[in-house]
């Protein structure tokens, strides 16, 4: 058997949850995150913003800019190196426009400057000269044939003709015959849907700090949820070698897919080579909610047949997504994941993408996942509601189980939808009395959850400690989960192990802490290196005793005799093995290098109470219950904050959150006063439910749970609307005055 | 333009600063005195990540120009524990995971202070509207509550 | 020889089948003898996929083996947030 299949064991330090290794600096504000670095001679950087949605940039005149006393750098998108390409190409073109601007905040030039009123002033003093061009910022104009095109060039092969050239995407999943299973059904249900664009809403706006030299080689201080992939991106961009930038991750005050990616990074790097000094650039609140990426806004038709008896024959979605202003694949698993939960004998899902004059959109927490299944959930919803239907008995009648084909193609392995669905039925909550204007709403949700190229070290001290180096930035606890992984395998202390999220100079290459990967790949890797440590350990004792080192085995932080038949030897500890290693051959240090696979799939089933005042449409969430399957809990604490901050994103997703575009093609909310986000008193408890299904491609059988979690709450918070108001509303954020509205025209 | 001179105490230290006239309170207490742990989330008053008391009174320091605090009393996040013991607040919310990311937790610690003091026994529906103006992305609040009420009951002595 | 199911996008490049029979006894063969009988894939493939063998989705695998009656289904490359 393979060492990174699952197998059942006891635990000693998984399942426990010790406080985290950065918790004391974060609760004493000593932890540095993006803004918090400075250094000797550092400038301050600024950058120019495009006021138009779409508009050819004629030229632009930086010479008073650059005349102005202390400033030491100003800079256009005519000063990066012409050698990126394709996606690289995009990623640049959108952190500093390159001859037309293509959205309300797209960069045009930056300064660097002795200090920010200085900056300021220079950014005054650069003169644009735009001619505007027509613009488009939503998909029913976007995609019909006479839209303005935002940029020329970028139609998809695969779009079906009838839509115009801003579809750069399309995509069909899906398995049987429709037609056939559409005659089956008693009942058939036609809807279309809307969700709105939103922002990850990270506290932390983008920070960094760039310091290059005049031999061409830089070290980089920023927040992002990927320092590998800063680097090479940067690199790209700067047409340095990857060796030459070294980049540190910062902590991270939040990232939810928006830090997947580089915004400000490259512009810092081109101003500190210009100016030869370091440079640090840090987002205003303002410039991340218009030039950082949201998420897409969707437009969905879904068209779902259902027996009397509740089974679902046929199931039809067309999922059309805006991404901003350049090419984007979010629709691919917006499509994947739509009908992922059911098994059905027919199903399709369609994807159509296409370009705005919005910025580009980023990823966010299972991107593309929550607003196909918000469409298909409704519909189901509705359906059980028509039919008289129990929602989650339906949902076990159709639910997909191990053997199921995928609505995407593959079929399944271990999954816990049933066991989550019959939890859900059997909590007290969704039975608990409701009142009047109340109502109740249940979904399911499902992420597939990702591996990746992960590098991880694992160093023995002298004195037996453990130094695990790892290098994906710590989001939400995952030093712990590190150290608690490093500690169980090697059976020792969890406060033996010190993680450390090394640079970009000290390990291989690692993947992005995006789908929620980390616990899975770094920890497969961890235990892995700490597998190796544990072999080259038993050789040292193995040595010492004058035995073969197969006859050594590792017990508790002990490397013992195998068997009667190797001899008389005192268990040899840990830390003797450690202190005897430089005369018994050298440091030992485990490592391990791998593009983890088998991430296992993960769902999740939400229950929902809601209560409407039908004066003002003002919806209040009474009680909310997240069922998740985590396949092993490492840390529960952590995991449950996973759970927990999903569901209130996908809460606010559902009641208030939107980007709204004014017949100008400008942002009219870039705030948190008119972006309004989840508060505390918006909120009762969330209660949550961990089930464990072990993943069978993780020693530990974990699954990632950092997604799947953002999934359910929008068709939850929907259906428990329909089901309080006795309208369909179809169309999110269901928000005080399009409540009223839809109460008034119901009558 | 020439700078103001300013004389205060912070976290019981007298502190000396020249600013501009224009600079906030957080800007000074980051840029020019590198206490970083104040953060700035949007720089406008609405997510309180940058929460300080100033003469015992909760602000966000963003909104405070720094010229105004002259002879003033300021407490920040980095005078929050007595040396290497943690204030409880501080310890409540590394036992209750009270905190992913972490920008968010300095201000909301100095906000939870600031409340204890006034009110040492909050229900959780007072709690939740006092920290209404603390925005947190990552947890839901849920163990953030939790983890106040229960450090409220311990300095209560309950 | 696997039976390779691909997406519904790409069967304009498979003579409109939903699977495809491929002589391949790895992931990178399977891609290999994609790009060699239908040319028209080879955009795709480039431009990256995953491929999910028995249940399981590989990245960029190459040495994964396949035997016959693999169930192998060619999907996009993705991103997570």
């Amino acid at each position: 058997m393979a060492l990174d299949e699952y197998q059942k064991r006891d635990f000693k330090i998984i399942g426990t949850t010790p406080v985290r290794p950065d918790g004391v600096d974060k609760v004493t504000g000593r932890a540095q995150y993006g803004a918090d670095f400075y250094l000797p001679g550092m400038l301050v950087g600024k950058m120019l913003r495009s006021p138009h949605a779409h508009a050819r940039i004629k030229s632009i005149d930086v010479s008073a800019a650059k005349a102005l006393p202390g400033v030491k750098a100003v800079v256009t998108g005519a000063d990066f190196p012409a050698t990126a390409k394709g996606d690289t190409l995009d990623v640049q073109e959108h952190c500093l426009a390159n001859g037309v601007a293509l959205y309300d905040g797209h960069a045009v030039a930056a300064v660097a400057a002795v200090d920010a009123n200085v900056a300021k002033q220079a950014l005054k003093l650069i003169k644009v000269d735009y001619e505007i061009l027509p613009h488009v910022t939503n998909i029913e104009d976007a995609i019909k044939p006479d839209a303005p095109i935002v940029q020329a060039g970028r139609r998809g092969r695969h779009v079906p003709e009838g839509y115009s050239d801003n579809c750069t995407g399309w995509c069909e999943f899906g398995h049987g015959d429709l037609e056939a299973g559409f005659a089956k059904a008693d009942k058939i249900i036609t809807r279309t849907f809307k969700t709105s664009s939103t922002h990850q809403g990270y506290i932390e706006p983008n920070a960094c700090l760039a310091n290059m030299g005049a031999d061409g080689r830089a070290d980089m201080w920023c927040c992002t949820q990927g320092h590998f992939q800063v680097r090479n991106l940067c690199a790209q961009i700067m047409d340095m070698d990857q060796s030459a930038l070294r980049v540190t991750a910062s902590e991270i005050g939040g990232g939810f897919g928006g830090k997947t990616t580089v915004f400000i990074e490259p512009v810092a790097l081109l101003l500190s080579q210009k100016a030869g000094l370091p440079v640090k650039l840090v987002m205003t609140r303002d410039e991340v909610f218009k030039a950082s990426g949201p998420t897409v806004a969707s437009m969905t038709d879904v068209r779902i047949g259902m027996t009397n008896d509740g089974k679902i024959t046929a199931g039809d979605a067309l999922i059309r997504y805006e991404g901003g202003a350049w090419p984007n694949s979010t629709i691919f698993p917006g499509a994947q994941s739509a009908f992922a939960s059911y098994d059905l004998e027919a199903v399709r899902a369609q994807g159509l993408n296409t370009l705005t004059n919005r910025p580009l959109q980023a990823a966010y927490r299972a991107p593309g996942a929550p607003q196909s299944t918000y469409a298909v959930e409704a519909v189901v919803d509705e359906l059980c509601e028509v039919l008289g239907l129990d929602p989650i008995d339906v949902r076990l009648k159709n639910a997909a189980q191990k053997g199921t084909k995928s609505s995407y193609g593959p079929t399944y392995d271990d999954i816990g939808l049933i066991q989550l669905l019959e939890a859900a039925k059997a909590h007290p909550h969704y039975s608990a009395p409701l009142g009047p204007n109340q109502g109740r709403g249940i979904s399911n949700g499902f992420w597939f959850n990702f591996g990746g190229e992960t590098s991880v070290s694992l160093a023995l001290n002298f004195d037996g400690t453990i130094t695990l180096v790892e290098g994906n930035p710590d989001i939400g606890g995952s030093r712990a989960a590190m150290s608690m992984m490093a500690a169980e395998e090697l059976g020792i202390a969890y406060e033996k192990v010190r993680t450390i999220v090394a640079d970009t100079a000290s390990l291989g290459h690692n993947e992005v802490t995006h789908g929620s990967r980390v616990t899975f790949a770094v920890g497969l890797a961890t235990i892995k290196a700490a597998r190796a440590a544990k072999a080259e350990m038993c050789r040292r004792a193995a040595k010492i005793w004058g035995i073969d080192a197969d006859a050594v085995v590792w017990e508790d932080g002990f490397a013992k005799p195998a068997g009667a038949n190797a001899g008389e030897h005192d268990p040899m500890p840990i830390e003797k093995i450690a202190a005897d290693s430089p005369r018994t051959g050298g440091p030992i240090v485990g490592h391990h290098e791998v593009t983890a696979d088998g991430a296992g799939v993960s769902f999740g089933v939400h229950i929902c109470d809601i209560e409407v005042d039908p004066e003002t449409g003002f919806t209040k969430v009474l009680r909310y219950t997240v069922l998740q399957d985590a396949g092993k809990a490492i840390h529960p604490d952590y995991v449950e904050g996973q759970m927990q901050g999903g569901a209130v994103q996908g809460i606010g997703w559902a009641l208030n959150e939107e980007y709204i575009y004014g017949e100008d093609g400008r942002l009219q909310n870039a705030g948190f006063l008119d972006y309004r986000i989840p508060v505390a008193s918006d909120l009762p408890k969330i209660d949550t439910v961990i089930l464990e299904i072990p993943n069978p491609g993780h020693p530990y059988g974990v699954r990632g749970v950092g997604e799947t979690g953002i999934v359910p709450p929008l068709a939850a918070i929907s259906n428990a609307m329909s089901r309080t108001i006795g309208v369909r509303m179809a169309e999110l954020p269901m928000s005080p005055p399009r409540v009223l509205k839809a109460i008034k025209e119901k009558g | 333009m020439s700078k103001l001179h300013i004389t205060t105490s912070i976290n019981g230290d007298q502190t000396e600063f020249l600013c501009n006239s224009d600079e906030s309170l957080l800007d000074v207490l980051r840029d020019r005195l590198h206490l970083t742990g104040a953060k700035e989330g949007c720089g406008s008053g609405d997510c309180g990540a940058c929460s300080v008391t100033l003469n015992g009174r909760l602000v966000c320091s963003c909104l405070v120009l720094a010229a105004e605090t002259e002879g003033a009393e300021i407490a920040t996040i980095e005078g929050m524990a007595d040396g290497e013991k943690l204030h409880p607040l501080q310890r409540k919310f590394l036992e209750h995971a009270a905190l992913q990311c972490g920008v968010c937790t300095p201000g909301i610690l100095v906000a939870a202070k600031a409340l204890l003091e006034k009110n040492p026994d909050p229900t959780e529906t007072e709690l939740r509207y006092w920290l209404a103006g603390n925005l947190c992305r990552c947890t839901g609040y849920d163990k953030i509550i939790n983890a106040v009420m229960d450090a409220a009951a311990e300095m209560r002595g309950a | 020889m696997v039976m390779v199911t691909v997406w519904g996008s790409l069967r304009a490049f498979t003579d409109d089948r939903a699977a495809v029979e491929v002589e391949a006894s790895t992931f990178k063969e399977v891609l290999d003898a994609l790009s060699r009988d239908y040319p028209g894939l080879q955009v795709q493939i480039k431009a990256g996929v995953s491929m999910a063998i028995d249940g399981v989705i590989y990245k960029d695998a190459w040495f994964t083996p396949i035997r016959p009656d693999s169930e192998v289904v060619l999907m996009p490359l993705m991103v997570g947030g």
